[in-house]
């Protein structure tokens, strides 16, 4: 579905990303697990279009996407849940729903859609007319993850959903991401909390100072020693 | 009590213009973060057009401010497209310097055009006017007019910006802009579309001085045009509702500033504000509180 093939990505001088190939195939819960700073926000900003690659490619269902527009890529079927969350917190959370569906013109399913959401994270259901601003981190975390789902993305790229979250609303947003794919998105995630990440995932790849160092069953990785070491403390 | 009266329908008069203009300041600056210092000459082309149109084209005077607001909302869209948008990943102060040339050229190109003098705009709307309070209180059409249209606009504001799906991307992105483009919005759009509508405004303001004032010139835009970013400062930059407030609280603070005997220091009021402003609450009177990051 998604492939990354020598991918180098630059800012300024600095290289962040060196010869990164990566493949999520369809259906699946890929993850790429890896220590702050080694490149994993940056793989998946280079994917959604908010970075360029200064070499390689990216195809997606067969189409080389990586001279696209980040607004262009949404269209195509890809959704970004940024690092940080990044909702609007000038804006209800009904209003940031709709701003997820921008790009969608069939009003009708949308309305259905905006209940699938709330049936997902019921908590928003009740905070539909509150300034997003306002919601606990948690919550900001389902709200953005409710609005990247109402873009209807065949792939949905989060970056680090338990980033500042108490543990049980960690294993509540996962165990949402698993319901997610169940539900037929293929899930590209990025996080720290490699524990957690490589629970969940079907593959997996790790991530050193900008390579990929690792690729594998997320199973093997968790038995392996040295990778307990450096990720799962 | 009388001149009370009178100076509140004055300000009020004055602070419309204000705020139509501030509103374009800081919608502008909500979603690029750049003073746009042209703003005021745009509000110059608007008062020539609505000029022009009446009186060389004798059209009525609703028209003609709706055909100048055409005209400046192209304009804004064209000064971006061409001197701003290349730089838009340039330092901040690049972009500032290139608004005030914008500033300058605009002004002196109108002087090339129509000359340096003072053009008296006609009497489009009939004079009429109410007396109230033994005819002591004045109330001329011209600020019924004034003040009609200006709430008018900020109504239609108000409802584009909260209701429409462009206002809505609007609002976003003027919250995130990276963000906003993950949804899928078109950000050259969402700019061009509020250089549109905030240049519509200020060539609104610029008709309805022309018939407030009676008369235009070519270098008309640069003090209102400060005022009216003092304006949208003393409210809150980025923020609509503080530019309204900023906006008729400046016409009001100076119509109070010169009945009293102060009218030489009138504009120099403005300025004071605005020190003021910046030294006691620098978000404005509704400023957004600064973004939290995570």
């Amino acid at each position: 579905m998604l492939e990354l093939r020598n991918i180098d990505v630059y800012y300024g001088n600095i290289q962040a990303l060196k010869n990164i190939n990566l493949k999520v195939n369809r259906g699946e819960i890929v993850t790429l697990v890896g220590a702050n700073g080694a490149g994993k926000s940056t793989t998946l900003k280079t994917i959604s279009g908010m970075l360029k690659p200064k070499k390689g490619e990216i195809i997606f269902n067969g189409e080389k996407i990586n001279n696209l527009n980040a607004s262009d890529i949404v269209k195509l079927g890809i959704s970004h849940v940024p690092e940080g969350r990044r909702i609007f917190a000038n804006m209800t959370v009904m209003e940031n729903l709709e701003m997820g569906a921008f790009i969608r013109k069939d009003s009708k399913n949308i309305e259905e859609d905006y209940e699938k959401i709330f049936s997902l994270f019921p908590r928003l259901k009740e905070r539909r007319k509150q300034m997003a601003g306002t919601l606990s981190g948690g919550e900001q975390q389902m709200l953005a993850i409710g609005r990247a789902l109402m873009s209807k993305p065949k792939l949905l790229l989060l970056d680090e959903p338990s980033m500042g979250l108490a543990p049980l609303i960690v294993k509540e947003i996962f165990s949402i991401i698993e319901d997610i794919n169940a539900l037929g998105t293929t899930v590209l995630l990025v996080e720290q909390n490699a524990n957690m990440a490589l629970n969940i995932a079907n593959r997996a790849y790790i991530i050193k100072n900008g390579s990929i160092e690792l690729e594998g069953d997320p199973k093997e990785l968790l038995k392996d020693e040295s990778v307990k070491k450096a990720y799962l403390g | 009590m009388e001149q009370v009266f009178q100076q509140l329908i004055n300000g009020i008069s004055l602070g419309g213009i204000y705020a139509l203009m501030a509103l374009g300041y800081t919608m502008v600056y909500g979603i690029i973060n750049l003073i746009n210092f042209a703003h005021g000459d745009i509000y110059m082309v608007g008062a020539y057009v609505g000029f022009a149109l009446t009186t060389f084209f004798n059209i009525g005077f609703l028209p003609a401010l709706l055909i100048s607001m055409a005209v400046t909302s192209l304009l804004g869209i064209i000064i971006e497209k061409i001197a701003y948008k290349p730089l838009r990943k340039s330092p901040r102060i690049t972009a500032l310097i290139t608004a005030i040339s914008i500033s300058l050229l605009l002004q002196y190109t109108m002087m090339y055009f129509v000359g340096p003098q003072t053009r008296t705009f006609p009497e489009v709307l009939e004079s009429k006017s109410l007396r109230f309070l033994n005819g002591n209180v004045i109330l001329d059409i011209k600020n019924v007019y004034i003040l009609a249209i200006t709430l008018i606009l900020m109504v239609a504001l108000q409802f584009i910006v909260k209701k429409t799906k462009m206002g809505k991307a609007m609002r976003a992105s003027s919250f995130d802009l990276e963000a906003a483009e993950l949804m899928g919005v078109n950000v050259n759009k969402v700019i061009s579309f509020t250089f549109a509508m905030g240049s519509a405004l200020a060539g609104a303001a610029g008709v309805l001085v022309g018939i407030y004032y009676n008369t235009i010139n070519p270098l008309m835009g640069s003090l209102p045009g400060l005022k009216a970013f003092v304006a949208a400062v003393l409210g809150g930059i980025g923020a609509i509702p503080g530019a309204v407030l900023g906006g008729f609280s400046l016409g009001l603070i100076e119509t109070i500033v010169s009945a009293n005997g102060g009218s030489v220091f009138k504009d120099a009021v403005a300025f004071l504000i605005l020190i003021l402003v910046l030294l006691i609450k620098p978000n404005g009177l509704l400023g957004k509180t600064v973004k939290e990051k995570v």
